[in-house]
């Protein structure tokens, strides 16, 4: 059994060894391909920064205060949007998922506009909450909403009958089904859901800072650019990958199911 | 067992009230803004929108917007079909790039791409080449996902039967495989045209240069609220209308 075990792991360590040399090779690939652009001069003087430079900026970004003060604006919007929209989303996909008629009467239209591009609302909440934070927030909270409410609903039309028929014999109340059914089979959903919902509100966020702005991570990055510091935006730009990585990995560990790695 | 009319009247009713619904919230918002209850400066009344909608054609050119803006999309989505599905058909013909780089480009497809445009505006200038070469990294990701998935998907039986009458590789790839995965690698060029579009209108808001999406941030800035929620409208609708059509194409790939 355990000579079967360990066999079964050297296998898997082979098995894996050719494709962490591939990705290894495609990285190297990539940067040098970037590095060679860089020095080649085919592009304008600084356009493509090199390696170095970039990494440099890099330290100079992270070891920076301006970064941490813009980060705190951009994390309040995007858990800010995350909180408004996600919520509005749950309860609208529990209504929709939970009832055929308003299924049929309301999901047509969620299903429709949620992939309509949202950015083109950020006039309008301009005009009516103003240049700061607060319309970036309803923007992402906006994007938010959509792939939560869609999730949800397809999340609870998912849930067996059987169980549901079950809970009822054994009088359950509706919160004790909601409790004990329902959310157990919905964090899957919700999981989904809220990474969906965590990647569009950060770019609302991200975009609406990028439009008009004085503080943020995409005012960060479009003052860079405006003012030429090339390296520098990248810089940030990387970061804000991280940020987003990061945080959708915080989703999907903070909603694994008990038992998953 | 329900009869054909009482199935239809349980779709028609539910249909009915969305309907009735949204005719309800543009009456309430008409009456809160004749009342002065909404700053029509904000928010114009539905009216006065509906009676912008001939102005924008007039004077706006707003079927020149949408057709940049469309020539764009679908720029974009050509350019990310054609890089897309020899990787997606890599991806399924190397089992050991599949493993290697499938994970990587399902990350990519959950990253906000956007973001870099940036990026492309200091290769390539204020331009369409920025909006389209952004519109492309936007939408190659569902398109080589699922190119890889609709090819993995090929039942063997069908290869068997190709390689049982000598078919060449090439010949497999293009009667067998193709067709067989074709439902699936429209879906894939489907997800993508939309990621394009949002991404198109996007960009051309930020950078300002033409179709939709510039003309939008432009009503906005010259303060014409009534003609900028048209102009919203007539965004929605079209994508509305995009993603529908779409979704039909798709369902009768499925189909046939």
């Amino acid at each position: 059994m355990a000579g079967t075990l360990v066999n079964r792991q050297h296998v898997r360590r082979r098995r894996l060894s050719p494709i962490t040399a591939m990705r290894g090779a495609a990285v190297i690939v990539i940067l040098a391909l970037w590095q060679a652009i860089s020095a080649s001069g085919l592009l304008y003087n600084g356009v493509i920064p090199s390696l170095l430079a970039i990494l440099r900026a890099l330290v100079q970004v992270v070891f920076g205060s301006e970064l941490y003060r813009n980060m705190a604006v951009t994390g309040f919007e995007v858990l800010g949007a995350l909180l408004i929209g996600g919520i509005a989303g749950i309860a609208a996909g529990l209504a929709l998922g939970a009832s055929r008629f308003l299924s049929r009467a309301y999901e047509p239209y969620v299903h429709y506009l949620a992939p309509t591009p949202k950015i083109v609302f950020l006039p309008v909440l301009m005009a009516a909450l103003g240049v700061g934070p607060a319309s970036k927030l309803a923007l992402g909270a906006i994007s938010a909403f959509f792939p939560m409410a869609l999730s949800i609903a397809a999340g609870v039309r998912q849930v067996d009958p059987v169980l549901l028929r079950v809970a009822r014999s054994f009088r359950l109340s509706r919160f004790q089904i909601v409790r004990m059914i329902y959310l157990p089979a919905l964090v899957r959903p919700i999981s989904v859901g809220l990474r969906l919902a965590f990647g569009l509100a950060m770019v609302g966020c991200l975009l609406s800072e990028i439009a008009l702005s004085n503080r943020g991570l995409g005012y960060l990055a479009a003052q860079d650019y405006a003012h030429f510091q090339i390296a520098h935006m990248y810089a940030v730009l990387i970061v804000v990958f991280v940020l987003a990585a990061a945080g959708n990995a915080a989703i999907v560990w903070a909603l694994r199911r008990p038992g998953e790695a | 067992m329900a009869t054909r009319r009482e199935q239809f009247l349980a779709r028609l009713i539910p249909m009915a009230t969305g309907f009735a619904t949204l005719i309800l919230l543009l009456a309430l918002w008409q009456g809160a803004a004749m009342a002065g209850y909404v700053n029509t400066f904000i928010a114009p009344a539905p009216w006065d929108i509906a009676q912008s909608f001939p102005d924008l054609f007039a004077d706006e050119d707003v079927l020149g917007a949408l057709a940049q803006s469309f020539a764009e999309t679908f720029g974009a989505a050509a350019i990310a079909g054609a890089i897309g599905i020899p990787i997606g058909w890599w991806l399924h013909s190397r089992r050991l790039a599949g493993l290697a780089f499938e994970n990587w480009v399902a990350n990519l497809a959950a990253a906000p791409l956007v973001l870099l445009y940036p990026l492309f505006l200091v290769v390539f200038g204020r331009n369409a080449a920025t909006i389209v070469a952004m519109a492309v990294v936007t939408a190659l990701p569902p398109i080589v996902l699922k190119t890889k998935e609709g090819l993995d998907g090929v039942r063997r039986t069908l290869i068997n039967v190709g390689r049982s009458l000598r078919l060449s590789h090439r010949q497999i790839f293009l009667r067998i495989m193709l067709p067989a995965a074709a439902p699936v690698i429209g879906n894939g060029l489907r997800l993508g045209l939309i990621l394009s579009l949002i991404s198109v209108v996007g960009i051309e808001f930020l950078i300002h240069f033409g179709g939709m999406g510039d003309l939008i941030a432009t009503l906005g800035d010259r303060f014409e609220v009534a003609k900028m929620f048209a102009a919203i409208c007539f965004v929605l609708l079209t994508s509305v209308a995009f993603f529908f059509i779409g979704e039909q194409v798709d369902k009768w790939l499925a189909r046939s």
